[in-house]
């Protein structure tokens, strides 16, 4: 309690306009930021001796089509000394969707912002290797907004099997 | 299916992954090779691209997402209760623990308490769930480095833990018995008398294989210095869970921030030294007594009382009580037709798997769906890792790292 | 094939022919390692001690299609998968058989989206379908047995 206390107050001192705001909803931290503020605010969370947030445990978005900003990225911060977590969110418009890659200060944000990108379609200025790692390379589109369809088949119930038989392309050999 | 252009996106060229390779690729120098979705020991559908000079490895390309599920998108549709089907199928060998991890979301997020007898069946479910996964993790991983016969060993044990749950669930993996509130029902009569049986047997199992495996020296030429890390690579690299423990960070998040009644339990986290093959192996068997530890000491104590929460608007009522009163029958036709509402918000819960840290961001919009799931799965993150580990060392070794970070690719893919 | 030209029509002599090819390709199938997911792990659990499936001659599991003649696909196809598994398939040589083990690659189980493609036989024709989200070890090895009885009704004329 007292490390995120301490962890908000100085991003607050450190980026001034840049922190949105600041949640805490079920006891769990989550502090707003606008996008420019992020590289810096993680590098001052991993950088700092007493706050030391040192493990990147999560790093995904949130669709909220078609209401605008439309993408939350959402980054969780852990303290392995202090083990606290605490939550960032960054806002972005469907228009502007890119903000800049923390890979510099966790490496391991490298697979979880290609995932981004691959279901999102969020870009990520400065990552090193930029391209889709859950979907085939040549798959059109980013499955997990809200836009595209889930791509379901029909079930075959009695009354439909065979229509849905018909058009069933079954191999043959 | 139109197979020239499946093929072509199927095969991976050069040009592609310029930026990946060192020179001497581009050069002809060193061969890179393709160790495909379908092989042995890649314990599940992974693909390495290999940049080799002769035997030693240069660079390690991952290609993941041969089993993606797009399970995230699917729970979308579905209301919360029946969300809860898909995550058993994420980690396959963790299916109890999937559960856990949800229904903590689910409960944080709507603020449902959970009755203490269910906890401690929970603790004691999810710790045997831990030691038939490392048990999968010992068979796969002596299988890997040669050594038959322990695969054969491990799964006789696991079967004893399959007919548990199976006893308990009527399902031996996907059992679904964790669910928001609670379980599913109360463990049945011949429940206590079956683990205590299991408690009885194991730990003379655990010295069987260990003193097949831990002094051999033919294991010991292929794991000790195989593949380290120093502790610092790890966390910055995301390992959690024994991969991490083994590199000498002393973090489990069942000691760091418990939950389902963890603080109650005493037990021992090992911890390793260099973070090599040995340092992983050694961490599991030793965490699979730890568990048992855990198991006997619930099973002690365990509190009576219900197993479910009281709270009608989350939790279907007994069909006992449905022929009697009029409230229930309202509130077991709400829930079962259009479910229970979350309000806005979102929550980020974290639970130990024996793959690593396991959490689930769970958010919701006022509606019977949650409006976005996202499950931070340690499988994801360790394969990220092995080219960092398996920089260096000869093809063959490639085999043992892999199998002893223990990755799932249900789990990393989704 | 050319078998059959040569034998003609010889009653007494291709029945007996066909009965003994029949039995001894059923008493050593050996199936292609090709474990996805969940099911996998079941397929693993029907090769160890408890469900010892080398009882029905599966001794060993093949990691090469070229040296395989069956194809157990035990989990779910994703739509990057599915070329692959073609390709595999492609590979082996004749004759090949394909069980589908698990809801998934039967008709698309559980999921329902746009990652997994409905039902394996949309890529390679399934000779037995095995139900079950993972099918108990003895629901496959029922469906190993349900195959030998095909493979055993095959005739002269049907062997490719």
């Amino acid at each position: 309690m007292d490390v995120l206390n301490r962890a908000v107050e100085t991003l607050q001192n450190a980026l001034k306009d840049k922190v949105l705001s600041v949640d805490v909803f079920r006891d769990q931290t989550t502090v707003d930021l606008d996008r420019a503020g992020i590289l810096e605010a993680c590098r001052i969370l991993h950088d700092d001796a007493a706050l030391r947030f040192n493990l990147l445990a999560a790093l995904t978005a949130v669709d909220y089509w078609p209401k605008e900003p439309r993408f939350t990225v959402v980054y969780q911060l852990y303290s392995i000394p202090n083990r606290v977590f605490l939550g960032l969110r960054v806002p972005l418009e469907s228009d502007a969707a890119e903000v800049d890659s923390i890979e510099s200060v966790y490496p391991n944000a490298n697979w979880h912002e290609r995932e981004v990108f691959d279901l999102f379609g969020v870009d990520f200025k400065g990552h090193s290797d930029l391209r889709r790692i859950l979907m085939p390379k040549d798959w059109e589109g980013h499955p997990l907004r809200k836009d595209y369809p889930l791509g379901y088949e029909e079930v075959q119930f009695s009354f439909n099997f065979d229509e849905i038989d018909d058009q069933k392309p079954y191999a043959k050999e | 299916m139109d197979t020239d252009n499946a093929n072509q996106a199927m095969d991976t060229t050069l040009e592609e992954l310029r930026h990946l390779v060192s020179d001497r690729a581009l050069e002809g120098e060193t061969m890179l090779l393709n160790m495909g979705p379908q092989h042995p020991s890649t314990h599940g559908v992974l693909r390495l691209l290999l940049e080799l000079d002769g035997e030693r490895v240069i660079n390690c390309v991952p290609d993941i997402g041969f089993l993606h599920t797009g399970i995230e998108k699917n729970m979308e549709s579905k209301t919360f209760h029946k969300a809860l089907v898909m995550t058993d199928r994420m980690d396959y060998l963790n299916n109890l623990g999937n559960n856990l991890c949800y229904c903590l979301a689910v409960e944080k997020l709507v603020d449902l308490d959970v009755p203490e007898r269910a906890q401690a069946i929970r603790v004691i479910l999810v710790e045997l769930q831990r030691i038939a996964s490392h048990l999968v993790f010992l068979a796969t991983h002596a299988l890997d480095t040669g050594a038959m016969s322990v695969f054969l060993y491990c799964f006789r044990e696991r079967e004893i833990i399959l007919d548990i749950f199976e006893m308990c669930s009527g399902e031996r993996m996907m059992t679904s018995f964790i669910r928001p509130g609670g379980l599913w029902r109360d463990v049945p009569e011949g429940f206590e008398d079956a683990v205590r049986n299991f408690i009885r047997i194991l730990p003379k199992r655990l010295k069987q294989y260990s003193n097949l495996l831990s002094k051999n020296p033919i294991y010991l030429s292929r794991s000790k210095g195989i593949g380290p890390i120093s502790g610092e690579d790890a966390v910055s690299w995301g390992l959690t869970g024994p991969n991490l423990r083994a590199a000498g960070v002393p973090f489990d998040l069942r000691k760091a921030n418990p939950y389902s009644g963890y603080e109650r339990y005493d037990f021992d986290v090992p911890v390793g030294t260099n973070g090599d093959v040995f340092d992983r192996y050694m961490m599991r068997l030793q965490e699979m007594a730890q568990s048992l530890r855990i198991v006997e000491q619930a099973l002690d104590h365990l509190p009576g009382g219900p197993v479910r929460s009281d709270n009608r608007k989350f939790v279907p009522p007994p069909r006992s009580e449905i022929g009697t009163s009029m409230e229930a029958l309202i509130h077991h036709f709400k829930l079962w037709t259009e479910g229970f509402s979350a309000p806005e918000g979102a929550v980020y819960v974290a639970v130990e798997s024996p793959r690593g840290e396991l959490g689930c961001y769970l958010a919701g919009n006022g509606g019977p769906k949650p409006y976005r799931v996202h499950f931070r799965t340690p499988s994801f993150a360790a394969i990220q890792a092995i080219p960092v580990l398996v920089r260096g060392f000869l093809v063959a070794d490639i085999v043992a790292i892999i199998s002893s970070i223990d990755p799932v690719l249900g789990d990393s893919d989704r | 094939m050319g078998l059959e030209s040569k034998l003609g029509n010889m009653g007494v002599v291709t029945t007996t022919l066909e009965q003994v090819v029949n039995w001894s390709r059923t008493r050593a199938m050996w199936p292609m390692l090709f474990g996805l997911a969940c099911c996998a792990i079941e397929m693993m659990a029907a090769q160890a001690s408890d469900f010892d499936m080398s009882r029905f001659g599966m001794e060993l599991m093949r990691a090469s299609p070229r040296q395989s003649d069956l194809m157990i696909v035990a989990g779910r196809v994703s739509r990057k998968m599915g070329p692959v598994l073609r390709r595999l398939y492609d590979q082996m040589p004749d004759p090949k058989w394909v069980l589908a083990m698990g809801d998934c690659c039967s008709c698309g189980g559980v999921f329902n989206n746009y990652a997994i493609i409905p039902g394996v036989d949309e890529i390679v024709p399934v000779d037995v379908y095995v139900a079950g989200c993972p099918p108990r070890p003895e629901g496959l090895i029922h469906g190993i047995l349900t195959l030998y009885e095909k493979v055993k009704g095959e005739g002269v004329k049907t062997w490719s």
